[in-house]
């Protein structure tokens, strides 16, 4: 990481892959991710409804159903540990205390019976035995303090259909931070949100990764959002990371052509020169049960190549940090390799 | 816009109303939720509207009164020379084939047992059987235009005998347009069209709309939430807050010069995809959510959260006040007045007697 160069990796994530077994085949939501969190940084997945960003996210944290989904290989380091190979009750200790989870939609994921109290106590005495509930509560309003809750001595004996949808999302965070974890995964924090209500969220989870350190990972779709608070970003598709770079060098330079068809075919509301149309990426994301092995992108893309409708291409480093998926950044006779092995691999 | 053009859809004071009760056997109503609180805009025929604001602000409710599916509290909807809250029935009927609706979810707004076909084709069977259609259709002409509808907005006519749940979000979405487009209306209530869509399919969808209404003239009301989409699509931009539209303007002129502070803090919160320029923006952010419509207010709607309130402001709602010729601002600061020295006891006391003089004034 250019911004912070000594900081230590608290997260590597190594060729993961996670299938889910249906009916009609079997679902490679996630294909083969790498990617290394660094302490107090911010990284950013970005991709399509369906391109496996949350999937990434649960499988972190080990909470795939299973079945029908399944973590079929690669490894996800914490710390040095592969959390992988953990027992049930070895990852209870690193879920939530170590690693944090905020989900998407704070309407359903807090308890509508159970008071704020009783929920935060819960998490904070479930991993600090040693606690009692006067502590335990004395830290719970204290973390409501933080996340800019008014009043929370007061509030804190609420129910949760009693806060607004702002407020939940941040009794969330504090919930999820209670336990000082190092590493916090967002999966969409604020696409439920209204826009002055996600600034607010985004503001405190930027203070929060600054004042505490916390490694935050951050999924979502609007590259808005990731523009003003990542540092590194990935981008997904169909199961596979296809682009990885710092912030500023994706959004001038970058590489792949989904990449560049996805920040051009967002409207921007400050530019002046408006012509009526918006570039547009033709198709539909694939189905990605079965998918045969060519890149996953090739039928909507603009720069398609022989070469691409029959092999996946190799990840090419293109410096500074800046890493592509991509048959156009790799030279001529590497590309015939592959497509002359691919053809010969079909035939067979 | 020129002033010698007539609008096509004439929007005065509208209030929406829905009643709260207590629930039990006599349900007295015990209060309102004030959706929307008296709006008041034109449509001229060929340009597109855009309405913002935040959940909860009243930008669906003010397309369900519009097209009648809720019948209006008070206030009165001009569309094409005919009062759609007070003509009779059938008047109506008739007048609202030109007024189509797209809707936000395209996977609730399907029926799941119906084929892409009768979808399309329902809105000319209701009305050919109704006997509203100007000339009754035959079934061979709807389906000619079924087919021809699907392969406009971009659909393959072979799938027209395929279910909706056959189809992806934006594909459905293309369904929802065709069944609008099925009756050649005159204007589009688009509520929220592309917000459950993805970024790339969200860019196809715009096009699409785009596309259309230069093809056949068409006027838009398009809702969204989002700042940019809602700046790109549309001529003027109406921001709503909490039933009420606090600023109209040319859409250009909204970005550039901001005038209500919330529109202000709005603009500055909607993030940019563009690091350099997001990491130097000065953010307002508001403090607290947007309060509930329960009651009725005495001040300005947005009093409770404004950075720049003033005593004044608590106590009298402000009108429109002009700015420039297509710019129009709900906001006190922009009173041609100067208000900002009243004190709280002057401004309550001023408030007390205009509102006795407005009792009186009715007796």
């Amino acid at each position: 990481m250019s911004s912070k160069p000594n900081a230590k990796a608290v997260l590597e994530v190594k060729d993961l892959q996670t299938y889910f077994k249906t009916d009609a085949g079997i679902v490679k939501a996630v294909d083969g991710v790498s990617f290394t969190v660094h302490e107090g940084e911010t990284l950013g997945i970005v991709g399509e409804s369906g391109s496996g960003k949350s999937v990434t996210n649960l499988s972190i944290m080990r909470l795939i159903p299973s079945p029908p989904g399944r973590i079929v290989g690669g490894e996800i380091l914490f710390e040095g540990i592969d959390i992988l190979k953990l027992s049930e009750s070895e990852m209870r200790d690193i879920r939530g205390d170590k690693i944090s989870m905020i989900f998407q939609d704070p309407m359903t994921s807090l308890n509508p019976f159970l008071k704020i109290s009783t929920q935060m106590i819960e998490t904070i005495r479930l991993h600090n035995s040693d606690m009692d509930r006067k502590e335990a509560l004395e830290r719970s309003i204290e973390m409501l303090k933080l996340v800019g809750i008014p009043s929370p001595e007061k509030r804190i004996y609420s129910y949760p259909h009693q806060f607004s949808g702002g407020m939940r999302q941040r009794v969330m965070i504090a919930q999820a931070l209670s336990c000082n974890a190092q590493v916090l995964l967002a999966d969409e924090p604020t696409t439920a949100l209204d826009v002055t209500i996600q600034a607010q969220i985004l503001e405190l989870i930027k203070k929060i990764n600054s004042k505490m350190g916390t490694a935050v990972i951050l999924v979502t779709h609007d590259l808005g959002v990731v523009a003003g608070m990542c540092d590194k970003v990935c981008v997904m598709y169909a199961g596979r990371i296809v682009e990885t770079a710092l912030t500023e060098e994706l959004y001038t330079n970058p590489a792949h052509p989904y990449t560049e068809g996805l920040i051009r075919s967002v409207p921007r509301m400050d530019t002046k020169n408006k012509d009526r149309r918006l570039f547009s990426i033709e198709g539909q994301p694939p189905n990605v049960i079965d998918l045969p092995p060519c890149c996953p992108f090739h039928p909507r893309c603009h720069k398609a190549m022989e070469v691409c409708r029959h092999a996946y291409p190799p990840k090419k480093d293109l410096g500074n940090h800046h890493e592509v998926a991509c048959w156009l950044y790799l030279d001529e006779e590497t590309k015939t390799k592959a497509l002359q092995d691919a053809i010969r691999e079909e035939k067979a | 816009m020129g002033t010698t053009k007539k609008p096509l859809l004439e929007v005065r004071d509208l209030k929406q109303h829905f009643p709260i009760t207590t629930g039990n056997i006599l349900n007295r109503q015990v209060g309102a939720i004030r959706a929307v609180d008296g709006i008041s805009f034109d449509i001229y025929p060929g340009e597109t509207l855009g309405i913002v604001g935040e959940s909860g602000c009243g930008k669906s409710t003010t397309v369900r009164s519009i097209s009648q599916l809720h019948k209006p509290t008070s206030g009165s909807v001009i569309f094409n020379g005919i009062d759609m809250v007070n003509a009779d029935k059938r008047t109506m009927l008739r007048a609202r084939q030109d007024m189509q609706l797209i809707f936000q979810d395209p996977y609730a707004s399907l029926d799941p047992r119906m084929t892409v076909r009768s979808i399309i084709a329902e809105p000319m069977v209701i009305y050919n059987n109704r006997k509203l259609l100007p000339e009754p259709m035959t079934s061979h002409e709807m389906e000619v235009r079924v087919e021809d509808l699907m392969e406009r907005v971009g659909l393959n006519k072979a799938f027209k005998n395929r279910y909706p749940h056959e189809f992806s979000g934006g594909q459905r979405q293309r369904i929802g347009i065709a069944r609008a487009l099925a009756l050649n209306p005159k204007i589009i209530l688009a509520d929220e069209p592309v917000s459950a869509l993805d970024v790339s399919i969200q860019a196809q969808i715009l096009n699409l709309l785009g596309d259309l209404q230069k093809e056949f003239g068409l006027t838009y009301l398009f809702i969204a939430h989002d700042l940019a989409v809602i700046q790109h699509i549309s001529t003027r931009i109406a921001v709503m807050y909490l039933g009420k539209i606090v600023e109209v303007s040319e859409s250009a002129q909204l970005y550039d010069s901001p005038k209500h502070p919330y529109t202000v803090a709005l603009l500055s919160a909607a993030p940019i995809p563009d690091p350099k320029v997001e990491r130097e923006r000065k953010r307002i952010i508001l403090t607290g959510d947007v309060p509930s419509p329960d009651k009725e207010r005495e001040g300005c709607y947005f009093y409770d959260r404004c950075p720049k309130k003033m005593p004044w402001c608590s106590c009298h709602i402000p009108p429109m006040f002009g700015i420039t010729a297509n710019h129009e601002v709900a906001c006190w600061l922009y009173s041609p007045e100067d208000v900002s020295a009243i004190s709280m006891e002057d401004a309550l006391v001023d408030a007390a007697k205009q509102k006795t003089e407005a009792t009186t004034g009715k007796k």
